[in-house]
């Protein structure tokens, strides 16, 4: 096991590019799923407002209607 | 119509798309990681010791994998590109700038793991030769891409602009795969050959040849998440990406 992690006197080279190697890709895997997350976010939130618009809206024709009657 | 092009019109559907990429995308990520798993197993533990560079040779399973995704990347950015570019398939545009990150990740570890393997072999992390530079121009490409992309608001027009800078681009990868040849390079040449012999012993070569395939892998099971992300971005003000977002509160 030892020997395994000196790699022939060659352990600060060979493992710092494993690591870099991890790192970068684990970073390409997890950008995207955070993005994903934050655009879900934010098309929710769009979906909710206009919801709330429509159903404004609705109220104010209504209580237009009770006016003029 | 014919068969296949009518399939691949059914698959451009934005919809469609994101179900089927949502769909294959852990077939890939699981076979990468599995094969990826083996292939390291064989370098690191099961390949001998090279007989002039010692156990350093064993950043090649990490290194040469990478270097050829980084053109690979390349290759699959600019054929999305071009579609996008002739034909305006809003999924060409998608799947052109979501290569782009991933190309740009695979240049960067190619460039860092190349450094540290220079160092002992060669005395210097760094040196402008043919090899290098042009691998480095091509870090800067993928930036260029991502930058000009990101820099333009209408998605739509930036991808399009972006993808014709991938598009010029492309003259760099010739001259990134044949540089070793064209010039004399402190870099060595090529070690495996697709046509004839490689020079390498099978217990180096297998897991060479693994850790390329799982990185491929990868590659596609990456794209399929990003194009999910891309398309949604593009597409989420549609009826199906509402339908999606109400139907599942924690999609």
């Amino acid at each position: 096991m030892h020997d395994f992690l000196a790699m022939g006197g060659y352990a600060m080279y060979v493992w710092p590019a494993y690591a870099v190697f991890f790192i970068v890709l684990a970073w390409d895997w997890i950008a995207p799923a955070l993005r994903r997350r934050e655009l879900l976010n934010e098309l929710r939130g769009r979906m909710a407002r206009e919801q709330l618009r429509r159903q404004r809206a609705a109220q104010s024709n209504t209580q237009q209607e009770g006016a003029s009657a | 119509m014919n068969i296949i092009p009518l399939w691949l019109h059914k698959l451009s559907s934005p919809p469609v798309f994101y179900r089927f990429a949502g769909a294959l995308r852990p077939w890939f990520l699981w076979s990468a990681l599995i094969l990826g798993t083996a292939a390291l197993y064989g370098g690191l533990v099961l390949a001998p010791p090279d007989y002039q560079q010692g156990d350093a040779f064993r950043i090649i399973f990490i290194h040469v994998p990478c270097a050829w995704m980084s053109l690979f990347a390349y290759f699959c950015m600019a054929v999305a590109a071009l579609v996008a570019m002739v034909w305006r398939i809003k999924l060409a545009e998608v799947i052109a700038m979501e290569c782009a990150p991933i190309g740009a990740a695979f240049t960067l570890i190619t460039l860092i793991t190349g450094s540290l393997w220079g160092k002992p072999m060669w005395g210097t992390w760094w040196t402008w030769d043919a090899r290098l530079t042009s691998e480095l121009v091509l870090l800067f490409l993928y930036l260029g891409v991502i930058g000009l992309f990101n820099a333009i608001e209408d998605r739509r027009r930036g991808a399009r602009a972006a993808s014709l800078l991938a598009l010029v681009g492309i003259v760099n990868l010739p001259i990134v795969h044949y540089s070793v040849l064209w010039w004399n390079t402190l870099h060595q040449g090529q070690t495996v050959n697709l046509i004839g012999q490689s020079k390498i012993a099978p217990a180096m070569l297998w897991p060479l040849l693994m850790m390329a395939l799982a990185t491929h892998l990868y590659f596609v099971a990456s794209l399929l998440a990003r194009a999910r992300v891309g398309l949604l971005a593009v597409e989420g003000g549609k009826q199906w990406a509402r339908e999606l977002i109400a139907e599942k509160a924690d999609a």
